[in-house]
């Protein structure tokens, strides 16, 4: 794979001013169109092959050129030929495939994690620093970025062309995609899905900075509250903290730390603790109940929408400590039966006993005090 | 250009007193006839009227894709113009094409048999035809119906309110006209041969047909049950396919492709029967390498079944399965090189000539190794990731389909068109329709490899303006290949009345087919024949134009 | 003239003789290829059903796997007597089948007649079992849908059923949707056979079948041992495996 690097920007300069290519913006990309390259080459030699053949044979033995045809049965050398050499090309082509394939799919593990929520007709982008976007996606050049992404309604497709990466966005389960983008600029961004009316213009632009530029962004458009703040609010609001106070005498088991790590179900299997899990968990905890412990966890289906669950999902991956989840507890200011759904039937009477504290603590908003809180985001009620 | 058509004295030439087409009058006695051709000839007339229907829809998708911005139709109404297109084309049209009409006629007697196994059965076919036609039509008049012709869940179970159930209605019982008619082919190619036709005597044309058949009686029941599911699933709601119920929308996935897969080689096959029949007749030899093109066609069947999730890959199967299904994708591919070699090296030594049949097959050549060499594009894992759900599918299998099996079908009907009908059509029209559609069909669709390439997503109503160039081409090409179909709906009608006396054998071809008066007797054989040389034995053949007597009347 | 150009077996001449009764068919040469066409035919349809049928088998096995115990104890509702009746009343029918094909083979119109009836009655039994399951179910509010509750799962009346979480039990609601579109699926076919044997009775009240050509009663004798077996994969798959209670 090594051409001449002159050669090579000379070929990508002119192949993609001639518009038969998209700009090569990301580390994948060229690795993707050399394999085209490769794919067309052997597209182009076969089809030469067969149009010679073909055409040669036709003028060579014309009726007027040749009044007789021979009969011939077969050959087991020519069919065997013509069955190892294709089959040869295509086999190169499988492996070539199949390493890129497997280059795009497996996230590397210290890649920036950008969470993407697509729905009939519209891409929401939710950087965890609580950076809120619609249609379009800022990201850093240089940088690996991880796209964790969900569908809340029908079947979408997150497409790029320019990074040569695209993937499903599947309503119920998580799907990811990770690209390195290498030149700044705008791209497009496509639903690639037919999803309905506005199919056509479920598009969207990705804005690819320079590290500095993109921090600068990053801070302008904040609103304020990161994912895991929100998560933070969520998880008070909904009462998780009542089973999951992280005591040792708890209903639920601790959540600190508990982000990529093995547990133990009640069935014997062990599972990774992954953002999959997680929002599985949250809407299905009679299937994955973790051993030891009792399955009295309530469903949160048509409680929390995927904003929401991503929310919790950033909240959980960054909880260091007990104390962390202590924090949460003392900052809620919310008494049973107000916002949020309630645990099965009965009330957590610890929270009968807490004193009203600021949300959110150290973040200097005035105290709400015997209020109802704000509806928080991330609740269906939105 | 010399020619091997060998056509009785105009002057004294009749069509034959007696025939399959004037044996009985009436409509009654074509509506409920048992007879194969009749019934080819019902299916001919049905499907020539979807598939303009399906084309006009097409032109339509054309017209709007000439500005990027949405402003021939809204997009809902695009987004319906794609679907029943789509429908249409596939269902209503690829489907039965080649089977239905070639096939129904030809095949019987092609195995010196005078019907098909079950006649009745056949007739029913053509009844549920209509009848899930007659569907999709009403599903069309009233409003139309705007899944995609994937009818993917959940957008089609619970998030659109057209009419998505009648039009799977229509699928569903097109769906058994399919299976029965795959049913009659395997019963009669495996007990209704003639004294002496072994299997390995057949015309290419029936081991492709038997092939195709085995796909359609294996893998269209289950998309019935998809169907039916999606069915149930619109109107009781349970959540089979909804996630937020507990149900799993790639669990339809899976069982879709599971037919739809196979469903391509289904279209595909009898049309490379077709081929396999035209080069040989027009190169005066027989098919190089008969029997690695008999087995490839029932490798390409059994292959077929076990790559469906490479329409998938990009949806969360897991990294393992993928690689499983790409490899065999590729494996799957190898038979269909192998054909194309072999009837390349069919034309080594060979008497060539270049009647309209010839011009369609080696259109077919070309424009089939191209869209089957891009197949292994998308079926290599990392290049379909980049590919998919872009417009370079869309050029594809537009490539395998139309440029592929439509000129078979095209290449067929002339080919069999004397026989059917005892009529020449005008071979000049005929040869400017074939050239016609060739360049017509590059045009229309090369471009759209390269939009894919660049990005353009596939069943988009308006698009960024820099693909526009690229779109204008296509779009002028569609015009170039319409006028090249729509030329055979009038020189073949009129070849009914006016076209040269056919005799038996226009083309001295060798199959049993040619040895019968054309139009074939309604029993097709006075007295069951006997087989006693080898498939496309054109020494044979050569013996017999001594005896032969080729005034009819 | 045509078929002269090919060398072609010597035609019969006589409109009907011993090789060519009056139900062979133009397009058959002989009794036995018309006969062995019918039958091959018929296991090939066959072929198809399972197939058809294959899509459900897969549904469930997916959704069983995914929702274990939703699934098992909505099979435990299913009343095991009635199930067990149904197949016995399923088999036998398969047997008076047997024997009326049988009876059409040694060309006894009574003995063909009888056995289609008790094939009828027997049929009529199982789909009237099946009319009282399915009654059960809809008393039981277990139909999915709107009416569904999932009372009986949450707090299971019998002793030895463990309770299941709310979440889980609405998954039961796939269980029975599958269970009503397997079993709805195989009574449709069920009705289509039983319509087709009036149709044999008549025609075997007449005379048919019993006269050498019994090609229609063998094949529909397929045809009804196939939707048997249906049911006996369908029996064990929805009412008898995990059978017992959770621990």
């Amino acid at each position: 794979m090594h051409i001449s690097p002159v050669l090579w920007q000379f070929l990508v300069r002119w192949l993609t001013n001639s518009a038969l290519f998209p700009p090569e913006a990301s580390a994948i990309s060229p690795q993707m169109d050399a394999f085209y390259f490769f794919l067309c080459a052997i597209s182009a030699v076969g089809l030469i092959a067969v149009g010679i053949l073909v055409f040669g044979f036709s003028i060579m033995y014309r009726k007027e050129k040749n009044p007789v045809a021979t009969q011939i049965e077969g050959s087991t050398l020519l069919e065997a030929t013509w069955t190892i050499i294709p089959l040869a090309l295509f086999m190169i082509c499988f492996v070539w495939g199949a390493l890129l394939y497997f280059r795009i799919y497996d996230p590397p593990t210290n890649a920036m994690n950008i969470y993407i929520v697509g729905k009939q007709w519209m891409w929401k982008a939710e950087h965890p620093g609580g950076q809120h976007e619609i249609d379009s996606l800022h990201i850093p050049i240089n940088r690996q970025v991880q796209l964790t992404m969900i569908s809340m309604d029908v079947f979408h497709s997150f497409s790029i062309p320019a990074f040569r990466v695209k993937r499903e966005v599947i309503p119920g389960r998580y799907s990811t995609v990770w690209f390195e983008a290498t030149a700044t600029g705008t791209y497009h961004l496509f639903c690639t899905q037919y999803c309905g009316t506005d199919h056509s213009a479920m598009i969207g632009e990705i804005v690819a900075m320079t590290p500095e530029d993109y921090q600068k962004w990053a801070s302008g458009s904040t609103s304020g509250a990161s994912l895991a703040q929100n998560g933070e609010r969520l998880f008070a609001s909904l009462g998780c903290n009542s089973c999951h106070s992280g005591e040792a005498t708890a209903r639920g088991p601790n959540l600190a730390q508990v982000y990529g790590s093995q547990l133990q179900l009640v069935d014997g299997s062990t599972v990774t603790a992954n953002d999959a899990f997680l929002r599985e968990t949250i809407l299905n905890p009679s299937t994955r109940v973790t051993a030891g412990y009792a399955p009295i966890m309530p469903t949160y289906q048509g409680q929390v929408s995927e904003e929401g669950l991503i929310d919790l999902v950033e909240y959980i991956k960054n909880l260091n400590s007990n104390y962390r989840i202590q924090q949460t507890l003392t900052a809620s200011q919310l008494s049973p039966g107000q916002g949020g759904a309630s645990t099965s039937g009965s009330s957590s009477p610890a929270m009968n006993d807490r004193p009203q504290q600021t949300l959110g603590a150290g973040q200097g908003r005035p105290a709400k005090a015997g209020k109802t809180a704000p509806s928080v985001p991330g609740t269906v009620n939105q | 250009m010399s020619t091997i058509v060998t056509l009785p004295d105009q002057e004294t030439a009749r069509l034959p007193k007696l025939s399959y087409l004037n044996s009985e009058y009436g409509l009654k006695s074509w509506l409920l006839t048992g007879d194969h051709k009749r019934i080819a000839m019902l299916y001919l007339f049905s499907i020539t009227f979807f598939f303009f229907i399906g084309g006009a829809f097409a032109g339509l998708i054309r017209l709007e894709l000439l500005t990027p911005l949405p402003d021939l139709v809204a997009s809902d109404t695009y987004n319906k113009l794609f679907t029943m297109h789509g429908v249409i084309m596939i269902f209503l049209f690829l489907v039965p094409s080649v089977p239905a009409t070639v096939g129904n006629f030809v095949i019987p007697i092609m195995v010196g048999a005078k019907d098909l196994a079950f006649p009745k059965i056949n007739l029913l076919s053509w009844y549920l035809y209509v009848a899930g036609a007659t569907f999709l039509v009403f599903a069309l008049v009233t409003g139309g119906v705007d899944t995609g012709w994937t009818f993917t869940t959940p957008l089609s179970t619970h998030y659109l309110n057209t009419h998505v159930i009648t039009a799977a209605m229509g699928v569903f019982i097109a769906g058994f006209s399919s299976i029965f008619t795959g049913l009659n082919f395997i019963v009669t190619i495996h007990r209704m041969r003639c004294p002496g036709m072994t299997w390995f005597r057949l015309p290419l044309f029936c081991w492709s047909n038997y092939a195709a058949s085995i796909l359609m009686v294996l893998g269209t029941p289950v998309l019935a049950i998809t169907l039916v599911l999606v069915m149930l699933e619109r109107t009781i709601g349970i959540g089979v396919f909804d996630p937020t119920k507990g149900g799993d929308p790639l669990l339809f996935q899976h069982l879709f492709w599971f037919y739809s897969h196979p469903a391509v080689y289904i279209m595909i096959l009898p049309g490379m029967g077709v081929i396999s029949e035209v080069i040989s007749t027009f190169s005066r030899k027989r098919v190089f390498g008969y029997t690695a093109v008999a087995f490839s066609s029932v490798a390409i069947a059994v292959f077929g079944f076990f790559v469906w999730a490479h329409h998938m890959f990009i949806m969360g199967v897991s990294n393992y399965s993928a690689l499983v299904f790409s490899l065999l994708t590729m494996l799957v591919a190898v038979p269909s090189a192998i054909k194309i070699f072999n009837w390349s090296a069919t034309l080594y030594k060979g008497s060539i000539t270049f009647e309209t049949p010839m011009l369609y097959a080696f259109g077919f050549m070309g424009l089939f190794t191209i869209g089957g060499l891009t197949g292994v594009f998308l079926g290599s894992l990392g290049m379909d990731i980049h590919l998919t759900e872009t417009y370079f599918i869309v050029a594809h299998f537009h490539f395998v389909m139309v440029g592929g099996m439509l000129m078979a079908y095209l290449s067929g009907v002339h080919f069999w068109w004397p026989k059917m009908t005892g009529r020449m059509y005008p071979e000049s029209m005929s040869q400017l329709s074939a050239v016609t559609t060739f360049i017509g069909f590059i045009l229309t669709f090369f471009p759209q490899f390269i939009v894919g390439y660049l990005g353009m997503p596939r069943r988009y109503h308006a698009y960024p303006p820099e693909f526009q160039v690229l779109n204008v081409l296509s779009t002028a090409g569609a015009t170039v290949l319409g006028i090249g179909y729509l030329l055979p709906m009038l020189y073949m009608p009129w070849s009914l009345k006016y076209g040269k006396i056919a005799g038996s054998n226009p083309w001295q071809a060798t199959g049993l087919e040619w040895q019968i008066q054309s139009p074939p007797l309604t029993e097709n054989f006075v007295d069951i024949p006997i087989m006693d040389h080898e498939a496309y034995d054109y020494d044979w053949l050569a013996h017999q134009t001594e005896h032969e007597v080729t005034t009819v009347g | 003239m045509d078929s002269h150009a090919i060398a072609t077996e010597h035609g019969e001449h006589e409109l009907h003789d011993e090789a060519h009764p009056a139900y062979l068919r133009h397009h058959f040469v002989t009794v036995d290829q018309q006969r062995e066409t019918a039958s091959f035919g018929m296991w090939l349809f066959l072929l198809t059903e399972i197939m058809f049928f294959g899509g459900l088998f897969m549904a469930y096995l997916l959704y069983r796997n995914w929702y274990y115990d939703a699934f098992v104890a909505s099979s435990n509702t299913l009343g095991i007597g009635l199930g067990t009746t149904n197949t016995a009343v399923l088999i036998m029918s398969s047997f008076t089948m047997a024997m009326g094909v049988y009876s059409a083979e040694t060309r006894n119109r009574k003995g063909l007649m009888t056995s289609l009836s008790l094939t009828i009655l027997l049929g009529l039994v199982f789909l009237g079992i099946k009319t009282i399951e399915y009654h059960d179910k809809y008393t039981e509010h277990h139909i999915p849908g709107a009416s569904f509750s999932v009372e009986d799962f949450v707090h299971p009346t019998d002793k030895r059923d463990v309770p299941l979480a709310p979440d889980m039990a609405q998954h039961a609601q796939l269980f029975f949707f599958l269970y009503f579109a397997m079993t709805g699926m195989h009574a449709l076919h069920m009705i289509i056979g039983i319509s087709i044997l009036f149709v044999l009775l008549f025609q075997a009240y007449h005379g048919a079948y019993v006269n050498g050509h019994t090609s229609t009663i063998d094949n529909f004798g397929l045809y009804w041992h196939f939707v048997d077996i249906v049911w006996i994969f369908l029996f064990p798959l929805l009412y008898l495996i995990s059978r017992h209670p959770l621990k």
